[in-house]
């Protein structure tokens, strides 16, 4: 899977979300990690799945699981629910402001259980 | 570091604001301490628009000036106070405020006054001239206590004059000495038609007419006399007889001015003190005042290239008077040699009395080159035509086609041609854009959209007279950059959606995984998916939220609500025709208080219930469902709502049951999917309390039967629907909707409301009735059958949804969890809740 977020000095703990069929192809949904809101996107109809924060610094709402699922040249996307900005899955970077970066988490499918990883700096 | 040299400009109008926007852009701050005295209580306007401030623009609106752009750029401007003295010998000038400021140069920028001509008593209280915001202040002010006002000069800005003071509603005259309106710029025919057109209009024209006397009355301006015995009654007057350049202050300084007024200046601009430049309306060039704002800006700039860039090549030789305006109304163009004053220059002119147009083309001896022209009643051409003129480009074989309209489903030959101009030709005048300069613009800057490149370039900034050619020049760049495909739906499709929803119609698919392997590429993104959920949904209408849908579906139509900014949603259950029970409503007020929603009527006469978490929809949907409610497809792209009016069963003045018919077409097209909303109406009589002219489609009542009305808007354009069929009965009526729908469907751009796809189209009305009345394109058998086919498989998609447990999984916030969304707060305002502002949720203390 792809490792969005440099891993150095911290345990990783996964915790489990949902199962991957809880989410259907090319959507997304929203999980509670740790206290915090992250949007879980399937794309395709297999196990490539990105996790980013669920939180849409324009609108300020929390609303991103509930995004279309795209791509723009290849790079995986979501865009916004309410005003439609463009987030780049890999990376949180927006598409449309270059000072706006939001959050990404590590995602894995462990026997079909969808996981998100809390890094806990040593 | 040397020190700075100042260099003071005197006046603040448009063209000394040019020059130092252009000293801005070439960086001259760096070397120049730049100064500036403006004598009005405002920074440069627009004069050029000035009549725009009666059409409700504000001083601010006119203003040419970004605010802080001068503060930025450390110019340092006297706003209020006039420039009264220059003393050349210690070389400073002097203010009204009784600053003196050194300077190294001087660009004198003063402009002109209106001419008052020598009428007694010219000066009486109700006479006006028409030159600065405060003049127009004024007039408007005393205009509120007249009911006729007279013009005194029928040129261009008395013209434009006239205008304002029609707009006022005062009963307008406009008098001129000459024998025709805008003796400068239009000959003897051209002054006929335009005076008749101007006439149509209510303004009375009197030329031949030289006044001789203003009388007053309770010493107010009452009546004025004429040389020839006849005399004219008026509350006010407004003087508009031309201008006369501003020269006081050189001429009190020594410099040389013309005899009969402005300041002399050479090829460089320069007076005869060379570190005394003038520029516009109060320069002298060859026994000349140029009062357009083109060649003033011309001057400038060969100012600024000898004072900032040392460029010695730069020179003043004179400008094109070339005009295009809109005066009441009416195109009025005039350009080149448009007296035909060369040797041997031949004329071809039309006059259509009827519609008040005249055009006259000035050409060369033998016919080869246009040297200059006049239009009246439709200026079009003149963008083009211009062109020829100032390119010498080679007439086409008959050039009197330029002058004619273009016929039907053929451009004007007018009309083409931007490819065949030359880089170098000058497209905005006023800002002396070329067409190199544009295309550069649009090619480097990746430009796609007219407002960039007025912005970027500045072209067509100015009058404005040039944006159609603008336009043509943005269109044809992009055509070479291979990017007309900007119809294409997206990046994933090469089409548009008119031939996507071909292509998905005649191959049969249903999903948009097929249509994107076989006819696209990529995942899709947010403007494909819904379109072509959208175009799925009219043409086989399969559930939206049916797996193979459901992926595609902006968040309304997957949660099938209408989301709020703070990611809630709102309910509205369908209410057909407006027409609800006490029961019913009960049910809605009942709803609301046991899941705590906002309420609100909606303009759709509907009732809207805000705040409902994606947890509670389900949940609401029962309890409305089972009271006999469904969905009202408030957050589709879909047919909304059809308004009526109470009609003929309640209403004293209507003639046929509105309501009954509201409630069959809204049940009739329910949940009907579309490029776009669609909203609909039904009035019982020519009163139109529905307003069903504002519609996408909306029918009258008529003593006969109903009239059909299609393609209108409320909204951010307003645009009045048009009769396509007259007292029909029901089922024609009936018929035609079905058509009319399913052609627009088929049809329109991807969210292209029925006005705007109306707009575009070809042949317009005529064209429309043809296809749906008169079913020219014999497709009308198989519009109708895909509108049965809609209608019989709608389902309510509320109920679908309830009765499918694996649906229903997904009206959760978390997944793995049943909390709520925690960033959700509220506050109280007239007895209801509202989501809280951020500053709100700081207070309250439960901030992200």
């Amino acid at each position: 899977m792809v490792q969005a977020l440099p891993v150095r000095d911290t345990i990783t703990t996964w915790v489990n979300v949902c199962p991957l069929a809880a989410i259907a192809p090319n959507t997304g949904v929203c999980a509670l990690v740790a206290g915090q809101q992250v949007a879980v996107f399937r794309v395709g109809y297999g196990s490539d799945l990105y996790a980013i924060s669920n939180y849409d610094p324009f609108s300020k709402a929390f609303v991103l699981s509930r995004g279309i699922v795209g791509d723009r040249n290849g790079i995986p996307k979501v865009a916004s629910p309410i005003y439609k900005q463009n987030f780049n899955l890999l990376t949180g970077q927006s598409f449309d402001d270059e000072n706006v970066k939001i959050p990404t988490y590590q995602v894995r499918v462990v026997s079909d259980r969808v996981q998100i990883a809390i890094g806990e700096v040593l | 570091m040397t020190a700075k040299k100042n260099l003071i400009v005197i006046g603040n109008g448009m063209v000394g604001h040019k020059f130092l926007e252009l000293a801005i852009a070439k960086n001259a701050t760096q070397k120049w301490n730049l100064i500036t005295f403006c004598e009005e209580p405002r920074v440069a306007y627009d004069r050029v628009n000035l009549s725009g401030f009666f059409s409700g623009k504000t001083a601010a609106d006119l203003s040419l000036v970004e605010p802080g752009l001068y503060q930025e750029n450390g110019i340092q401007i006297h706003i209020g106070d006039k420039a009264v003295a220059i003393n050349r010998a210690e070389k400073t000038v002097t203010s009204a405020n009784g600053l003196t400021v050194s300077y190294d140069k001087i660009v004198l920028a003063t402009g002109s006054y209106p001419f008052v001509p020598p009428i007694k008593r010219n000066d009486a209280t109700g006479t006006f001239v028409y030159r600065t915001i405060e003049d127009l202040e004024a007039m408007s002010g005393y205009a509120k206590n007249c009911k006729v006002g007279v013009v005194v000069g029928g040129g261009l800005l008395g013209l434009e004059a006239a205008n304002a003071i029609q707009n006022m509603g005062l009963k307008t005259h406009v008098v001129e000495f000459a024998p025709r309106l805008m003796p400068v710029q239009i000959d003897e025919a051209g002054g006929n038609v335009l005076r008749d057109k101007i006439e149509e209009l209510g303004v009375s024209v009197h030329i031949n007419k030289s006044t001789t006397e203003i009388v007053r009355e309770n010493g107010k301006v009452a009546k004025m006399l004429f040389a020839d015995g006849t005399e004219l009654e008026t509350d006010m007057i407004v003087f508009s007889a031309g201008i006369r350049p501003r020269d006081e202050l050189a001429r009190f300084s020594g410099i040389t001015v013309g005899e009969r007024g402005g300041i002399i200046i050479n090829d460089n601009c320069q007076t005869s003190d060379p570190d005394i430049y003038a520029i516009g309306e109060c320069a002298l060039y060859q026994n000349r005042i140029y009062g357009l704002v083109a060649p003033g800006y011309t001057m400038a700039g060969v100012v600024a290239d000898r004072i900032f860039n040392n460029i010695t090549t730069s020179s003043f030789t004179g400008a094109d008077m070339s005009t295009k305006l809109k005066l009441l109304g009416v195109d009025v163009a005039s350009f080149g040699d448009a007296f035909a004053t060369t040797p041997g220059a031949k004329e071809i002119a039309i006059t259509d009395s009827v519609q008040g147009i005249y055009k006259k083309l000035v050409l060369n001896k033998d016919g080869t080159l246009l040297l200059g022209g006049i239009l009246i009643g439709d200026a079009s051409a003149y963008g083009t035509l211009l062109q020829f003129v100032q390119n010498n480009i080679t007439l086409p074989p008959h050039p009197e086609d330029l002058l004619m309209p273009p016929r039907e489903g053929k451009p004007a030959v007018a009309a083409m041609g931007v490819n065949s101009l030359p880089d170098t030709a000058q497209i905005c005048s006023c800002n002396n854009v070329s067409k190199g300069d544009i295309c550069t613009a649009i090619r480097e800057k990746n430009l796609t959209d007219i407002g960039s490149v007025k912005k970027c370039t500045k072209a067509g900034t100015g009058c404005g007279g040039c944006v159609p050619l603008v336009t043509d020049i943005l269109k044809s760049e992009m055509k070479k950059a291979g990017l007309v495909v900007k119809n294409h739906l997206c990046e994933h499709f090469p089409y548009s959606r008119q031939e996507l929803y071909h292509l998905l119609r005649f191959h049969q698919i249903k999903t948009f995984d097929d249509l994107i392997q076989q006819h696209g590429k990529g995942l899709g993104c947010e403007i494909c998916k819904p379109a072509v959920a959208s175009m799925l949904a009219s043409t086989w209408n399969d559930h939206v939220l049916a797996p193979t849908h459901v992926s595609l579906q902006d968040t309304n139509d997957y949660y099938l609500a209408n989301i709020q900014r703070d990611g809630t949603y709102s309910v509205v259950p369908r209410v057909p025709g407006g027409e609800i029970t006490p029961e019913k409503l009960i049910v809605l007020g009942e709803v609301a208080q046991e899941f705590g929603l906002y309420t609100k009527i909606t303009g759709g006469q509907r009732i809207d219930l805000f705040g409902a978490r994606v947890d509670q929809l389900p949940l609401i949907w029962k309890r409305l469902v089972d009271a006999g409610f469904e969905s009202g497809h408030a957050y589709g792209k879909a047919l909304r709502t059809v308004k009526s009016c109470v009609g003929s069963t309640w209403c004293r003045f209507g003639v046929q049951d509105s309501t009954s018919l509201a409630i069959e077409v809204e049940l009739r097209y329910r949940g009907l999917r579309s490029p776009h909303k669609l909203k609909s109406a039904v009035s019982g009589c020519t009163r139109e309390c529905a307003e069903a002219q504002s519609k996408d489609f909306g029918i009258i009542a008529t003593e006969k039967g109903w009239n059909l009305y299609v393609c209108g808007n409320g909204g951010m354009k307003p645009q009045h629907a048009i009769l396509l069929a007259a007292d029909i009965d029901k089922e024609t009526l009936i018929k035609y909707v079905d058509r009319f729908l399913v052609f627009y469907i088929r049809t329109a751009d991807r969210l292209e409301r029925t006005a705007t796809w109306f707009n575009k189209l070809e042949g317009g009305i005529e064209y429309l009735k043809q296809v749906i009345v008169e079913d020219s394109l014999g497709i009308c058998a198989e519009l109708e059958a895909q509108m049965e086919h809609l209608v019989k498989t709608y389902q309510c998609e509320w109920k679908v949804t309830i009765e499918d447990a694996e649906k229903v999984q997904r009206f959760r916030h978390f997944v793995n969890s049943d909390e709520f969304d925690p960033s959700l707060v509220y506050v109280e305002e007239r007895g209801q809740k509202r989501p809280a502002t951020e500053e709100e949720k700081v207070l309250i203390g439960s901030a992200k």
